[in-house]
């Protein structure tokens, strides 16, 4: 502490008093998004290897196990492989926009963590509006996916971002309506009272947390929200965007190397985006389930990432499970049944506040 | 949290026709071609049930306010959305069997109709900017979608691309100059903005310039010289059912909007824009009336002819204030009042005649298509030239008693050479609505195939036909009513 | 002196005159329209810097989040020719550029600082650290607003029917599973279990 405080001073004293103070803001800033980032990224390309072994494990196959022991050392030798990689232009594309199409498809992924609350009042940026900051941030990703197509001057890559754009403007609506509901019954738009609201009610305060958490009286919409999360993360079985039986790979197919890696950590810094989210708001936050002597004494970020773990995984099963929607039945599944259901449950809820049985006072 | 209950009360007619339309919405989409009576008469029934509660509504005294003072309930919006409600109704029952003969009798014919006059209703009862361009859109968005309905038609999609097009330039227009108004009084409520005027400390630079703006916009949707290039391509091109529906309700909201926006709001500044609109009148009476004659197509002449009358109604409104006094105000704004329910009543019976003449495969378009049809059918001939009688101002017609109080107004405003103009246009206008009339009675019908006409409309165009003439009789309860109704105001 | 957020405000303008500019001097029409969001962006920035967060969120999160992917989407499929759809330039510009003058030096007169200037229409006071702009936005919408609000939903909803009205078709021809169906299938409907007499001749 004493440390940060005698930086400051320095860069007051040396850039005079106001500038030094935005200055040392910024850093600190920049130091705080580090923090965030980085594990962040770790995990990215941690779960690309827990996603093949547990997919291995399901499928009865071992999944990598060569690089360093028990193939823990396999996403630094796949990010190496990447980084070492010619990253190819492909002729008659838009150099440019082919260039910043993979980082426009990070960004937003990994902006989005601004708001996100990791424990109590541990949150990079603690704004009244944070829901809707989120949705603004996912709604963004889906820019990445459409440059992508079209810079890359090819068909397939053309059919993907299509399919892609269609599909996230779709499943964003009922993603919406889905925060909507969350956000009437802990009437506020902050991440962190969503979080401490759930922590109210009557289970609560018998001790059973977990009975009180949203995901229990709004169930339809946990489940509304967390499949179209999948849809929006172009996840299987929604993963028409980059069907390999169809169009190859989407709007990835002409890129190689490290902006071939940087679609693929989007991605999944998108995944673990939906479940973080989900974990916070229908699931309780960095709340334990029950309090009670163990449950208690594990930090309250380590819940958050337990959760957040359980619902990936969930992801993953997902992928290992189901074949690949039809593209019509992806529409018809978000149009039609989706956003009819978000907005009756909507107007359910509604008239359930209303009546001297709510719960959410 | 405490949410204050507005007095819903005023409104009850505006909640009962959106619940309503909504509710029509769903049952189509049940209903098959066969079926499709069912909305129709669902649609009527919600037209008498807004009736009826507007006329329980019209029996509370004076002005209500509610919705934090942006709803306004008095009489003139009563007795103007009873004529919108007949207007519409008189429309879908002519409407029907022409639309259903070219499969474009779907739910969204009715259920656009319905929200284009809940778009109406609003702009009729709105004393807020906020609402009336709400309302304004409303409606407008309605009439856009309904002049395309006819999607395969290259003329009805470039008509109602022309109307978009410039329906959105004109309402940018109306926006721009509420906000200048917005700007220098610091208030969107009519009332509110009159009161600040009057006070008089506001910046005249900036409200006129606003004024400009808003008296552009409002010309557009009234369809006059120069704002007028939309009507005769879009009531050329829409369906004549369509035509037949932009030309009669819509013309009373306008007449409202211009209402509300510069008497209600705008009142002190009726110098400056009293001198517009004059300007306004006479060219559309000019422009219109003569245009007209050059006609072929019967809806292009109609539309010309809109024009003029348009022109004619500004002349009323033109003429309220003299010299800052405005004693006879009420009379000259209860003779447009007047005006523009007698032009809708007869628009109606006009362009009810031409789907009267139109049939499945044919359209009654051009003006030959009226040759002979007293030999065909002497009682409709007989309509039509009450209608053309009526749009010409011929006694004992009431379109004759619609001019004569306008005119009267502007004479004992002192402008008589604005009287003499206007009498000297609809001499000009009075031939081609004669030469209709001579079609009728002294040519021989080019086509002879007998007049297929439904029950219900050949009752109400008889009705619509009768009403013109006993009006034209006995005139004196309508005026007396519109002449209450502006001095409710 | 200038402070931070002035700095930032200049660069969000620059930023935001600069992508205006090229919205409409652009000759590819996908440039123009990544312009556009790029303008949509930083417009929202600025909005931010009002501590108007609310409507910065909505117009990144409507405008730019599903307006423009839309009209990407369409600009991509289009193939607009912008040399032939500027061959009328040049014989339209003296015109356009007489109307425009006089527009700009009219609105300069009447909007100019003497009307509208800081000292005429002082900004707001400062609302305060707990001020939530989100808050008083919902609150006037359910309250004073509800009327408008509900009307513009009706706007809405209109132009919901009148899309479908326009542009849905029905194709005879197409062919379409009804997955209730398919599910509620009884043998009976797919398998036609015949007794045929064994053949006992031979």
């Amino acid at each position: 502490m004493e440390l940060v405080q005698a930086f400051q001073g320095l860069l007051q004293s040396g850039l005079g008093g106001l500038w030094g103070g935005y200055v040392f803001t910024v850093i600190k800033t920049l130091i705080l998004i580090i923090c965030i980032v980085l594990p962040l990224l770790l995990s990215v390309a941690y779960l690309t290897l827990w996603e093949r072994k547990f997919i291995g494990w399901m499928q009865i196959r071992l999944g990598p196990n060569r690089v360093g022991p028990l193939g823990l050392l396999q996403p630094i030798a796949d990010a190496i492989k990447a980084l070492v990689k010619e990253l190819i232009i492909p002729a008659g594309s838009n150099k440019f926009l082919f260039v910043v199409a993979p980082a426009m498809a990070l960004a937003p992924a990994l902006a989005a963590w601004a708001v996100v609350p990791f424990g109590p009042g541990v949150v990079l940026a603690d704004v009244n509006a944070g829901i809707l900051y989120l949705m603004a941030m996912t709604s963004l990703g889906v820019y990445g996916v459409i440059i992508a197509g079209w810079a890359s001057n090819s068909k397939y890559a053309f059919l993907g971002s299509m399919r892609s754009a269609a599909q996230i403007v779709a499943y964003e609506i009922a993603m919406g309506f889905a925060l909507v509901c969350v956000l009437m019954v802990s009437h506020s738009l902050n991440l962190s009272e969503i979080v401490n609201g759930q922590a109210k009610g009557y289970f609560a305060e018998q001790g059973i947390n977990i009975l009180s958490w949203n995901w229990l009286p709004l169930f339809p919409m946990v489940l509304v929200y967390f499949i179209s999360g999948v849809a929006e993360t172009n996840r299987s079985p929604f993963d028409v965007v980059e069907g390999e039986s169809e169009i190859v790979a989407g709007h990835m197919i002409e890129y190689s190397g490290m902006a071939f890696a940087t679609f693929f950590m989007a991605e999944y810094a998108n995944m673990i985006l939906i479940s973080t989210l989900t974990a916070i708001m229908f699931f309780g936050g960095w709340a334990a389930p029950v309090e009670m002597a163990p449950f208690t004494m594990i930090p309250p970020f380590l819940w958050l990432f337990i959760k957040m773990f359980f619902i990936v995984t969930i992801i993953l099963w997902l992928r290992a499970t189901f074949p690949r929607y039809r593209y019509d039945q992806i529409m018809r599944l978000g149009w039609k049944v989706f956003i009819p259901l978000t907005i009756v449950w909507l107007v359910l809820i509604g008239a359930w506040m209303q009546t001297p049985w709510n719960i959410w006072k | 949290m405490n949410f204050p209950m507005p007095n819903l009360l005023p409104a009850y007619a505006e909640i009962f026709l959106l619940t309503m339309t909504c509710i029509v919405l769903v049952v189509d989409l049940f209903l098959d071609d066969q079926r499709r009576y069912v909305t129709y008469v669902l649609s009527l029934l919600t037209l008498a049930g807004c009736a009826f509660f507007t006329i329980g509504i019209g029996s509370i005294p004076g002005p209500t306010y509610t919705f934090n003072n942006m709803f306004v309930s008095d009489l003139m919006a009563n007795v103007l959305k009873l004529a919108s409600y007949i207007a519409v109704a008189v429309n879908m029952v002519y409407s029907r069997s022409y639309m259903a003969d070219r499969g474009m009798l779907r739910g969204e014919y009715f259920s656009l109709s319905l929200f284009a006059m809940l778009g109406m209703m609003v702009m009729i009862s709105s004393n807020h900017f906020l609402t009336l361009y709400m309302g304004l859109e409303l409606m407008s968005l309605c009439l856009y979608a309904m002049v395309a309905l006819n999607r395969d038609s290259a003329t009805s999609t470039e008509a109602a691309m022309k109307y978009f097009v410039l329906g959105a330039l004109a309402s940018g227009l109306l926006l721009y100059g509420m906000s200048m108004i917005y700007g220098a009084t610091g208030s969107l409520e009519m009332r509110n903005i009159a009161k600040i005027l009057e006070v008089g400390s506001t910046n005249r630079v900036v409200l006129v310039f606003g004024l400009v703006f808003v008296v552009a916009g409002v010309a557009f949707k009234l369809g006059v010289v120069p704002f007028h290039m939309w009507i005769p391509d879009v009531y050329q091109g829409a369906p004549s059912a369509v035509t037949l529906f932009i030309a009669s309700a819509p013309k009373l909201a306008a007449f409202a909007m211009a209402m509300r926006l510069l008497v209600n709001g705008l009142i002190p500044l009726a110098i400056d824009w009293q001198q517009m609109l004059t300007l306004l009148a006479v060219l559309s009476m000019a422009l219109g009336n003569l245009a007209a004659i050059a006609q072929s197509n019967i809806k292009r002449m109609l539309a010309y002819s809109t024009i003029s009358h348009m022109g004619f109604l500004l002349l009323g409104m033109a003429t309220g204030v003299v010299d800052g006094n405005w004693l006879s105000a009420a009379e000259a704004y209860s003779a447009s009042m007047f005006y523009a329910i007698v032009y809708t009543l007869t628009t109606l019976a006009a362009f009810g005649s031409v789907l009267l003449l139109s049939r499945a495969g044919f359209e009654a378009e051009n003006i030959e298509d009226y040759k002979g049809l007293n030999r065909r059918s002497p009682w409709f001939a007989f309509i039509v030239l009450v209608t053309m009688f009526s749009l010409a101002g011929i006694p004992p017609t009431v379109g004759f008693y619609a001019k004569l109080s306008v005119l009267q107004s502007a004479v004992s405003a002192g402008q008589v050479w604005l009287a003499v103009v206007a009498v000297l246009f609809s001499l000009i206008g009075a031939f081609y609505y004669l030469r209709i009339v001579k079609l009728m009675y002294f040519d021989d019908p080019v086509d002879t195939a007998p007049l297929a006409v439904r029950l219900d409309m050949s009752v109400l165009l008889s009705a619509n036909g009768v009403a013109i003439l006993l009006l034209g009789i006995m005139p004196q309860q309508l005026m007396e009513l519109c002449f209450v109704a502006i001095k409710s105001l | 002196m200038i402070n931070f957020e002035m700095a930032v405000f200049y660069l969000f303008a620059a930023i935001l005159v600069f992508a205006a500019v090229r919205v409409i001097t652009a000759r590819n029409p996908v440039h123009s329209a990544l312009f556009l969001v790029l303008s949509f962006f930083t417009a929202a920035g600025i909005w931010m810097l009002l501590r108007a967060e609310f409507l910065a969120i909505a117009l990144v999160l409507v405008y730019v989040g599903a307006v423009m992917v839309l009209f990407l989407f369409v600009v991509m499929m289009l193939d607009i020719n912008l040399d032939r759809l500027k061959e009328g330039f040049w014989s339209y510009l003296p015109l356009g550029a007489t109307i425009a003058f006089l527009v700009v030096v009219e609105m300069v007169l009447v909007l100019g600082g003497r009307y509208f200037g800081l000292q005429a229409l002082p900004a707001p006071a400062d609302p305060g650290a707990n001020y939530s702009n989100t808050r008083e936005l919902g609150l006037l919408l359910y309250t004073d607003y509800v009327y408008p609000f509900e009307l513009a939903a009706v706007v809405l909803l209109v132009a919901i029917i009148a899309a479908i009205a326009l542009t849905m078709r029905k194709r005879k021809d197409t062919k379409y599973q009804n997955p209730s169906q398919q599910v509620a299938v009884k043998r009976g409907d797919r398998v036609r279990m015949v007794s045929m007499p064994s053949d006992k001749g031979g």
